[in-house]
């Protein structure tokens, strides 16, 4: 196999795990579909506001948990926001986590929202790191001179 | 069933281009909103608040001035949960307003709360969205509004509530009932299959319940 169709091959058995494994679902498809030839890093960039607004995000929860007083409805609209941005790009696993965080908000459980916390850091940065991965497979490909396959 | 449609004296056919006015304070979701139009041919003002959809429409306060900001705009999609003004308030002041309320108004909700679609579709939305968005759902809006039933009888509202039946065990899925004319409309009603398994059990499975007819 020459070097592209490895590539390639690595792609899409890598894309379809991340489908398989859940950490993304059809919404990313979907980003897929609406990136073209007069908008070919759409994707990337739509990736790229989502790392920057989590980042942001995490941040901001971990201070309003660690205040005196926690206004749990401050944390309810942060991770309103989390779930928000996460569905929008299918990162279904840190959706998920941020729908079991919002069940703590709702309980006003310190304890609860601490731990959510750090299980949508967790998979947050589980799925960063596999969309860089799957990016950098990406530009592997087009440097290779091949193109990037299209997942059904 | 006519080809063209005349709203507010301006002559719209299957050919138009629509002038959408978004509103989130998202920017990521208002990144793929604006794509979504694009792509499907429209023209698209995004804007971050309610406040601002107001001030790009001409709405000055209690009262409506005549001008528009921009081109004239065909349709509003909103997001419901915005800090400040709402979605709902926003569709409420666009209803209001004598120079407006012709404009369609879309909400697109993340959730899916039973009495949060009521109250905006008796409040005069166009439709409910559940996010997130997809291409199917913009085309099957393009159609709905170049066909102009935003003046139409209940028959239509009721048909609106039955959309997006995906997987409801109520009834088997209805075939699109505003299709039946339509040359251009492709619409796509695969969004739960192509959901994997764990997904849809952390969401309601209903993107549109079917709620009882009242007209």
């Amino acid at each position: 196999m020459d070097v592209v169709s490895q590539l390639q091959k690595q792609f899409v058995d890598y894309s379809t795990s991340l489908y398989r494994e859940g950490f993304l679902d059809d919404q990313f498809v979907q980003l897929q579909k609406l990136q073209d030839e007069s908008n070919p890093d759409f994707v990337v960039e739509v990736v790229s506001l989502f790392f920057e607004d989590s980042e942001k995000l995490i941040n901001n929860l971990a201070s309003a948990l660690q205040q005196q007083i926690v206004d749990y409805k401050q944390v309810d609209a942060h991770v309103h926001q989390f779930k928000g941005s996460s569905s929008s790009i299918g990162a279904q696993r840190v959706k998920n986590a941020c729908v079991a965080f919002r069940a703590h908000c709702d309980g006003r459980n310190l304890e609860g929202c601490m731990r959510c916390l750090q299980q949508v850091k967790f998979e947050y940065s589980l799925v960063k790191s596999k969309l860089e991965t799957l990016f950098k497979l990406e530009q592997q490909i087009l440097a290779a001179g091949g193109s990037i396959p299209v997942l059904a | 069933m006519a080809r063209t449609v005349e709203k507010r004296g301006e002559v719209l056919d299957q050919t138009s281009e629509l002038h959408v006015l978004a509103v989130d304070d998202s920017h990521l979701d208002r990144k793929v909103i604006e794509r979504l139009l694009k792509i499907s041919a429209c023209k698209v003002t995004a804007v971050e608040s309610g406040r601002r959809a107001l001030q790009y429409l001409g709405f000055d306060g209690e009262k409506s001035s005549a001008g528009f900001n921009g081109l004239k705009v065909n349709l509003i999609m909103t997001d419901y949960s915005m800090p400040g003004m709402s979605g709902y308030e926003l569709l409420k002041k666009i209803k209001g307003s004598s120079t407006l309320k012709e404009i369609p108004v879309v909400i697109m909700s993340s959730e899916n709360i039973l009495t949060r679609i009521d109250r905006c579709l008796e409040e005069g939305a166009e439709e409910f969205l559940v996010k997130p968005v997809k291409l199917s759902d913009v085309k099957r809006l393009k159609s709905v509004i170049l066909k102009g039933d935003g003046e139409e009888n209940g028959d239509m509202r009721t048909q609106k509530r039955k959309v997006r039946d995906d997987s409801s065990s109520l009834s088997p899925s209805p075939p699109w009932p505003l299709s039946s004319s339509s040359s251009s409309f492709a619409c796509d009603f695969s969004p739960n299959q192509m959901k994997s398994p764990s997904s849809l059990s952390m969401q309601s499975p209903l993107k549109r319940p079917k709620l009882r007819n009242i007209f």
